[in-house]
């Protein structure tokens, strides 16, 4: 086990890893920015059933890491006017009482400017940003600016990344590894690839930091097969699903209460 | 031009902002290109392809009348007579011989206008591959000739129903398509654009057109022409072009449609695994661009062309609809050719300019990078 992560562990770390070395296994839910009206009140409510943070995600146009579901869920949430700037200053309000990581792709950020995008996330309260397209070897110029904002800039892995390289992606990301479950976009899948538990094995022994792994979760079922290895389980399609069908606040909530027992058991 | 810098920059362009899972797929293909390019039997093996299967080289023609019209010398690289009617093949070929020393049997490509399609179905054909090609709903339906003659060719169209339904939405399903097959699929892009290394490589397979361009144009005319022109929407034809010519004193001129004119009215952004110019909103969405032509149809342009367009050394306009048609008719008036529209662009450049920008008796060439085939009906609907 290396110790090579950030020397003060921000918000989103600090608070995976105490629930981690307490013994719990870890939730954490992806709910569009901008989609539907209520779209803060299924933040809450989900916080509220038993997600140990939350990803917000910033829609864009071209999102290629993703699939129908989320494509859908962002092109709506666009459609009906969402920016990442108001997007961000209503997360400001939120008051979801876990921490929060927004998920978009890289040209909202260079768009936005580094520094200015760092800061306004670091002013709303995010603590955590996921960016699909933009791999360690281009990390620099964000990474930076989001370091000194202190925003954990969460790294992925993928079944492709090779083991020397998987170690530099350990050591460099923040609040948490997010490994790839399958290889793919976003999406549900009918059974858990085996990737998934490959994955999280690779990362759990490069690194302390918590392992999440993501893309491919679909129900409690399959949630529950990762958490045997890994640290904890990314659910953001199939609860998305749910919201783009009307499923509410109560509904979302209801979702992630199953996914909670199962990784609980 | 030389290759790009650490990290595959041109200046500050260019880059790999892709998925992780495509990061490693990435490296390899810039290694394996590194090996063959400098190996002299790939590099015999895709001249003998170019040469015997391709038709290359292509020739120079001289317009007469077309040029006396617009008191210049005006000649053109004649790519509309390349097999599959484009220069789209020189890159297909090059890429499809790489993807089999790789090992990977299935190839996928995306198209606006259908030429890199077909090219990419053509390749695939050839060497007994297998091939998918994702297309924008509304380009399939705006060219569905080209559709049957991939369909024809063995590969499988997927029309592509998310987004504008245009090229830039097929790159995207592409690559989606790319994230999950990695291992087994090569991504075969059709200009110079993407993660590097493919706005470099791309460019060294279409540089044979500035090559053979210039060693032409010296014999014809006895001194390098003055004026060098390109049609652009990725920008690999010019990319080619230029790349001849760049050593010259020769202005360079890559023409964007005014729909899709990303250096003209597109800022700094990150998209489709590159840094380069895209139109896009102050949130950085990016926006649709609207041409006549689908093949320059496209938000963005390669990463180089941005680099180009900021240091000076080549020059970016824009040609608007109306005077696109009017050039594509002129040239099938005057010299018997029926360009493809894409191309028109650049010559509806070099009407409008001849005897202003471009002084009287200027030597002017321009790469005819298509034949109009495909665009005869568009036209005519457009003409009624």
């Amino acid at each position: 086990m290396t110790a090579g992560t950030t020397p003060v562990p921000g918000v989103l770390e600090k608070a995976l890893r105490d629930r981690r070395d307490a013994g719990r296994k870890l939730l954490i839910a992806y709910v569009t920015g901008g989609l539907g009206r209520d779209w803060v009140e299924i933040v809450r409510a989900i916080a509220a059933a038993g997600a140990d943070a939350i990803e917000i995600g910033i829609p864009f146009s071209d999102p290629v890491m993703d699939g129908p579901v989320i494509q859908r869920a962002s092109a709506e949430a666009l459609h009906s006017g969402a920016t990442p700037f108001g997007i961000i200053s209503t997360l400001a309000r939120a008051d979801a009482g876990v921490p929060l990581a927004v998920m978009t792709y890289y040209n909202i950020m260079f768009r936005a400017g580094h520094r200015r995008m760092a800061r306004t996330l670091a002013d709303a309260g995010v603590s955590g940003a996921i960016v699909p397209d933009l791999p360690l070897d281009e990390l620099d110029g964000w990474g930076e600016e989001a370091d000194s904002a202190g925003i954990e800039t969460v790294l992925l892995v993928a079944p492709t990344t090779p083991d020397r390289r998987l170690r530099a992606i350990c050591a460099r990301s923040r609040g948490f590894v997010y490994g790839v479950g399958v290889m793919g976009v976003t999406g549900e899948r009918q059974s858990l690839g085996a990737t998934a538990l490959t994955v999280a094995a690779r990362c759990k022994e490069e690194t302390d930091i918590p392992v999440v792994i993501g893309v491919g979760i679909s129900n409690p079922e399959q949630a529950r097969d990762v958490v045997a290895v890994a640290d904890g389980v990314v659910v953001g399609s199939a609860l998305v699903h749910r919201i783009l069908e009307g499923a509410g606040p109560d509904g979302a909530a209801g979702f992630v209460a199953e996914l909670r027992a199962a990784i609980d058991l | 031009m030389r290759g790009p810098h650490r990290r595959g920059r041109f200046g500050e362009f260019g880059g790999r902002f892709v998925p992780e899972a495509l990061v490693p797929a990435c490296e390899e293909l810039e290694a394996a290109f590194a090996v063959a390019w400098a190996d002299p039997t790939f590099r015999a093996r895709l001249d003998d392809l170019l040469e015997h299967y391709g038709g290359r080289p292509t020739p120079v023609t001289e317009c007469g009348r077309l040029g006396e019209r617009l008191g210049i010398r005006l000649l053109l690289k004649r790519e509309d007579l390349a097999h599959t009617g484009s220069h789209k093949l020189n890159n297909v070929i090059g890429q499809a011989l790489l993807a089999e020393r790789m090992g990977k049997r299935r190839l996928i490509a995306e198209t606006g206008a259908g030429q890199h399609g077909v090219a990419a179905a053509t390749a695939a054909a050839l060497l007994g591959l297998e091939c998918l090609v994702y297309m924008g709903a509304v380009d399939v339906e705006r060219q569905g000739l080209n559709v049957f003659r991939m369909e024809l060719l063995g590969a499988q169209v997927r029309a592509v129903d998310s987004g504008s339904r245009t090229l830039k939405d097929a790159i995207n399903e592409a690559l989606r398509d790319w994230v999950a097959t990695v291992e087994t699929t090569h991504y075969c892009i059709g200009s110079v654009m993407g993660p590097h290394p493919y706005p470099y490589m791309v460019r060294e397979f279409q540089r044979v057109i500035g090559d053979e361009a210039r060693a032409q144009c010296y014999e014809m005319l006895g001194f390098d022409p003055d004026v060098v022109v390109a049609c652009v929407g990725g920008g690999s034809n010019a990319a080619g072009t230029f790349a001849g010519f760049v050593d010259t004193h020769a202005r360079l001129v890559g023409v964007e449609a005014a729909g899709g004119a990303a250096m003209s009215n597109g800022v700094a952004g990150v998209v489709h695994g590159m840094r380069s110019r895209f139109l896009q909103d102050e949130a950085g969405q990016i926006l649709e661009a609207q041409s006549i032509s689908a093949g320059l149809d496209y938000p963005g342009i390669g990463p180089e062309h941005a680099h180009l367009g900021t240091v000076g050394r080549a020059e970016y306009p824009s040609a608007g609809d109306s005077e696109v048609l009017a050039a594509f008719r002129l040239l099938a008036e005057t010299e018997g050719i029926i360009p493809a529209l894409e191309p028109a662009h650049g010559l509806a450049w070099i009407i409008r300019e001849a005897g202003k920008s471009i002084p009287e008796g200027s030597a002017v060439l321009l790469t005819l990078s298509g034949r109009g085939d495909k665009d005869v009906a568009l036209v005519r609907k457009l003409m009624q």
